[in-house]
């Protein structure tokens, strides 16, 4: 296992559960890349009706069981609340959650066995909010929002304590070294070279985050996109309940453009401080900080919680999260060397995603059939 | 307005540079913190004439960017410049115990700011221990104050080294003795090689556990010794926040610079204390030699100065180091980050969790993220994890509210 953030820690948590013995090689150790610098969402409020829904919600359901049998990752069911500023908004977003729902439904025939495949990839679930019941919600949010959709499902974890928790869970070795190439015999990886000497291994599987995309040998169009979060005073009591965020988040987080984007994505901590997100922007492996950025988001999420006002900010961090073309994971054998699986690009939501993409590449390892259907995620589609 | 130089820290390094470059001529824009000029150092003294130079008091320093032309430095207002100068100090390092988070267990460096800075007196009884010379200034202090100094515990032994690098700076050599006399007169015993290993109270402190130290700081030969106040310090860390913003390089604690205070990023001038801690006539020099690097050459006098406390500074820095044992004090139950809170026995959770740096131990325990950004915790934590203390990178060296954060937020920002 190439990497010790989240998806290589539920990787090998899953694997080590169906009798796979795993080692595990990061560089900088336990959630030292895009783990380390998340918020810990578990959303499925902000995905396209499509292949990344139904993987999220097959996900909820895992992270759920997870919570149970592992724990000790600040494991929040705290729902997200989407909110409007516009009518027209708040209609494109109820036209929007109702797309959510019926795809759901019809792709809950799914791919898998009806008699195997729980209905796990279920229905999203989202409740409509009026104006005047926002505060019910949230007792803190601003005045003059047009109103928004509650999503009960979405959660949080405490995205690091989450990595190591799994991680020391599976058993799994945990060598801390750089990995310089994969070891090819033929067309088949039968290992890594390392910084501490060769590895050997039946499979070889790349969850190397923003950087799994760098190997020379089985390139993937994997590249960095940057976000800042901000992170204020703790609260005796935080001011924010739900994960809350505006309607333009979901266009943001499907969106194609080059320049910086933000939107408020606001949501409190176990430890009472209030994280403040969320801004995208393509500018390589650069994670200098950029106060005008800042800037924007911490008006922003006055627009949304006023009582932000004259609350500290503390600290601010930037996290490079790993896209594909399509926005899509890739997840699954690689097209073009044997032994070798990809599990990466998950962009900003691989906290989310990724019980379902080790369920996945278990399956894939095993011989066995996935719960979710593979193909939309093939590393093959980009050749 | 763009300023031809930029000072941040009106000690004893910022004031000396701001009234040099204001008398050659140089528009100066002077930013301290504090309502009153003066630094730790100078704090309630008689506040000196700046004559030319516009003095901002009250402007915690956030943050400070490079623009076109120089430098934009953020306060509760934005000030630009062409040049400039960091001259932000150091703060106390300490080391955790047993019963540190009480009340009257403050910092050396607090306990004289209190005293000489807001006219107050910690205690009736108190007891100072760390390391270095700066024990006896605020035991001094103390003793002015009218509180009656148990003991001075100087945790390192006094080696034939610093009595050799005194011995080459008669003023500091005299400044030395002069404490010495007046801790003798007031009948205060000085001991080496011992520590404050444990405070003891209810809500506050009552008495503090004193142990004799092996050379690798292990304890052994506990006494108890009653007192309301703990002044303990352990040396100081170099305030390297708005350097490492701007990309200076640093080496271990304190910024690189030339004989002329140049740090390594153009247009960006570094003296006094962040540049390795030499106490306040070194910071004179360097404030001065900085002018210089923008106008005329500097005087050699002033080089062999500087080269002369350098050298001294070093013999501090390998004559009271901080040594592991004080991890022998601990137990699992104190704790390390008083911010967040967090317990040596958190901390060790985090490293069998697979925690092992400081980072890492930060993102799974939290220790450092709270209100003070591990400036107190940080050199713990990264012995505890057996790595150097290194400056962190802090995009905020103060916390600003996020209404004066939006002021950030316009078009000619950029």
């Amino acid at each position: 296992m190439v990497g010790a953030g989240i998806v290589g820690a539920s990787c090998a948590y899953a694997l080590m559960r169906a009798g796979v013995r795993v080692t595990v090689v990061d560089r900088g150790g336990v959630a030292s890349g895009t783990t380390g610098a998340g918020e810990g969402n578990i959303l499925v409020s902000d995905k396209e009706p499509g292949p990344e829904l139904e993987l999220a919600l097959r996900s909820n359901d895992l992270w759920r069981e997870l919570a149970e049998e592992c724990g000790g990752f600040e494991w929040e069911p705290k729902g997200g609340l989407v909110v409007a500023e516009t009518p027209e908004v708040l209609d494109a977003l109820t036209a929007f959650a109702e797309t959510q729902r019926r795809h759901t439904r019809a792709a809950g025939a799914g791919p898998g066995d009806p008699e195997t495949t729980p209905p796990a990839s279920g229905a999203v679930a989202a409740v409509p909010v009026a104006a005047g019941n926002l505060r019910d919600f949230e007792p803190h949010i601003a005045d003059g929002l047009a109103g928004g959709l509650h999503y009960p499902q979405d959660a949080q974890v405490q995205p690091m304590l989450a990595a190591a928790r799994l991680l020391k869970a599976s058993g799994a070795r945990l060598v801390r070294t750089a990995v310089e190439r994969f070891l090819v015999s033929g067309d088949r990886v039968t290992g890594l070279r390392t910084g501490q000497g060769d590895l050997h291994a039946d499979a070889v599987v790349n969850a190397a985050g923003t950087w799994a995309g760098n190997f020379p040998q089985a390139p993937l169009p994997i590249r960095p996109r940057k976000g800042f979060i901000l992170v204020t005073q703790p609260f005796a009591v935080p001011p924010v309940r739900h994960k809350v965020y505006t309607a333009a988040y979901v266009t943001n987080v499907a969106s194609d453009a080059e320049g910086l984007e933000t939107s408020a994505v606001i949501e409190s901590t176990r430890a009472g401080t209030v994280l403040i997100g969320a801004s995208r922007q393509r500018v390589g492996h650069d994670t200098a900080i950029d106060y005008p950025v800042l800037a924007r988001l911490a008006r922003q999420a006055i627009g949304l919680f006023p009582v932000l006002k004259d609350r500290q900010v503390m600290r601010a961090y930037a996290g490079l999260r790993p896209y594909s073309p399509d926005h899509l994971p890739v997840i699954g054998p690689d097209h073009r060397l044997r032994n070798l699986f990809h599990a990466c690009g998950h962009e900003g939501a691989g906290i989310g995603l990724a019980p379902a993409t080790a369920e996945m590449i278990t399956a894939q390892i095993a011989g066995a059939r996935p719960a979710v259907d593979p193909a939309p995620f093939a590393p093959g589609r980009f050749a | 307005m763009t300023y031809d130089l930029a000072v941040v820290g009106a000690g004893p390094a910022g004031l000396t540079a701001a009234r040099v470059a204001a008398a050659r001529g140089l528009r100066v824009a002077l930013l301290d913190a504090y309502a009153k000029p003066g630094g730790q150092f100078l704090r309630g003294t008689a506040p000196p004439r700046l004559t030319g130079v516009d003095v901002m008091l009250g402007q915690r320093v956030w943050a400070v960017e490079k623009s076109s032309g120089g430098f934009r430095v953020h306060a509760s207002a934005t000030t630009t410049a062409a040049t400039l100068l960091v001259a932000t100090g150091a703060h106390d390092r300490v080391v955790p115990f047993p019963g540190w988070d009480l009340p009257g267990v403050l910092t050396a460096g607090g306990a004289q700011a209190l005293v000489k800075g807001e006219r107050i007196r910690p205690g009736e009884e108190a007891v100072v221990a760390g390391t270095g010379p700066f024990l006896l200034p605020v035991a001094v202090t103390l003793l002015d104050a009218g509180v009656r100094v148990k003991e001075v515990l100087e945790a390192n032994r006094p080696s034939p080294r610093m009595a050799a690098a005194l011995a080459r700076v008669p003023s500091k050599a005299g400044e030395a003795l002069g404490y010495a006399r007046r801790l003798a007169a007031a009948r205060v015993p000085y001991r080496t090689g011992h520590a404050v290993v444990a405070a003891h109270g209810e809500d506050s402190v009552e008495g503090v556990t004193v142990a004799r130290l092996t050379p690798g700081w292990r304890p052994y030969a506990w006494r108890t010794v009653d007192c309301d106040t703990v002044a303990v310090g352990y040396g100081f860390t170099p305030q390297v926040d708005l350097l490492l913003q701007l990309g200076c390089a640093v080496e271990g604690d304190h910024v690189v610079t030339d004989d002329r205070q140049r740090t390594s990023v153009d247009g960006v001038l570094a003296a006094g204390e962040v540049t390795g801690v030499a106490g306040a006539p070194g910071a004179v020099v360097e404030g001065a030699l900085a002018v210089h690097s923008l106008v005329g050459e500097p005087p050699p006098r002033l080089l062999a100065e500087k080269a002369r406390l350098r050298r001294f500074a070093r013999a501090l820095d390998l004559s009271y180091p901080v040594r592991d044992g004080w991890r022998d004090w601990l137990t699992p139950d104190t704790v390390v980050c008083r911010c967040e809170e967090v317990t040596l026995r958190a901390i060790d959770e985090a490293r069998d969790l697979g925690a092992h740096d400081p980072r890492t131990v930060k993102l799974l325990a939290r220790p450092g993220m709270g209100w003070c950004q591990g400036r107190m915790c940080g050199h713990a934590v990264a012995r505890l994890t057996g790595h150097e203390p290194a400056p962190q990178k802090r995009p905020f060296a103060q916390p600003i509210t996020l209404a004066d954060l939006t002021l950030h937020d316009r078009e000619d920002n950029a």
